[in-house]
């Protein structure tokens, strides 16, 4: 019995793990930041708005997936050959929408969360001033 | 006396948007993000074989006339080996497909192709998923229609079922 359990042990430690993911190290700027300082805030800046694709609560600079080191390789080697993060983000929204954003445009989609404070101060406004507009006729009546 | 209804106005707009929370925890949003680049060109791209005895893949080789899938896979991914026979199928039909392989090392590759066979006229090796991220794909396995032209016409995510086969045959005949 024990010893049927030991080697169950055994085996657990030995048991070679289902492949889920690949078995490649990183790429080479997955994990590692670019020398020039100023370049490396630039991509972090950048990589923090960007949204990884397979953890997808999560930005690509904090995501350990493998898809997102190799994001972060990209928009780190396109920001060391000079590329505007700009030109970078708009790079892959082309490919993959404004999803991938976590800074999406002014657009169809978004104009509800844009203008919906604003929408919703008009209505409390409009609430308010027609009370009070009651009240006072209320009043004009009581007192007539 | 005639306005005792609207006192539970807000009580049923609680109700919708408790109603709506609800919804979405039980089902949640769809999560598969596609692809933008559709109906766009090939990007340029020119990679290594990604084993011994395969050719290795180049853009500009997906635009001799004949509307092709590109195939992205890997060796590592679970679900690719399910969809092995479909592409076999495929190919069986005159289907010419490429491969793309990503994060793949080339014995894994090789092994994967021994067990699940070989229906790739090139396989390209996509070491840091630099071509699925110009893709726009998020994923493996995800299969791209191409028009002789090198133009993207659509993109399938996931698995190729066995009942998706004849609808694949029949569009790529259509852009012939």
């Amino acid at each position: 019995m024990s010893l049927r359990l030991v080697l169950l042990c055994l085996l657990a430690v030995f048991a070679a793990p289902v492949a889920a993911q690949d078995r490649l190290p990183p790429a080479p700027y997955a994990y590692q930041q670019l020398k020039d300082p100023a370049q490396e805030a630039k991509a972090k800046a950048l990589m923090e708005t960007l949204r990884c694709l397979v953890c997808q609560g999560q930005s690509i600079a904090d995501s350990d997936a493998p898809l997102a080191g190799d994001m972060r390789h990209e928009v780190r080697s396109k920001i060391a050959a000079g590329e505007s993060p700009a030109k970078i983000k708009a790079w892959l929204v082309a490919r993959y929408g404004n999803w991938v954003s976590y800074d999406p445009p002014f657009d169809g989609a978004t104009a509800l969360l844009w203008l919906g404070p604003l929408l919703f101060l008009a209505l409390g406004g409009w609430l308010a001033f027609g009370r009070f507009r009651r009240g006072e006729s209320d009043e004009e009546e009581g007192a007539a | 006396m005639k306005n005792r209804w609207v006192l539970f106005v807000p009580l049923a707009i609680m109700g919708l948007l408790f109603g709506a929370f609800v919804y979405r925890l039980v089902t949640p949003a769809e999560t598969l993000i596609q692809s933008q680049w559709i109906d766009k060109p090939m990007p340029l791209f020119d990679l290594p074989p990604a084993t011994a005895g395969v050719q290795g893949l180049k853009s500009s080789q997906l635009a001799d006339g004949r509307p092709r899938l590109v195939n992205v896979f890997a060796s590592w991914c679970i679900p690719c080996r399910a969809e092995a026979p479909q592409l076999e199928a495929l190919k069986a039909a005159g289907v010419p497909i490429d491969g793309i392989a990503i994060r793949d090392r080339p014995d894994d590759v090789a092994m994967f192709l021994r067990e699940y066979g070989n229906p790739f006229d090139r396989i390209g090796s996509d070491m840091q998923s630099s071509v699925q991220i110009a893709l726009g794909s998020s994923g493996v396995p995800e299969t791209f229609l191409i028009d002789g032209k090198g133009i993207i016409r659509e993109q399938i995510q996931g698995v190729i079922l066995a009942d998706q086969v004849p609808g694949i045959i029949a569009k790529l005949e259509a852009m012939k």
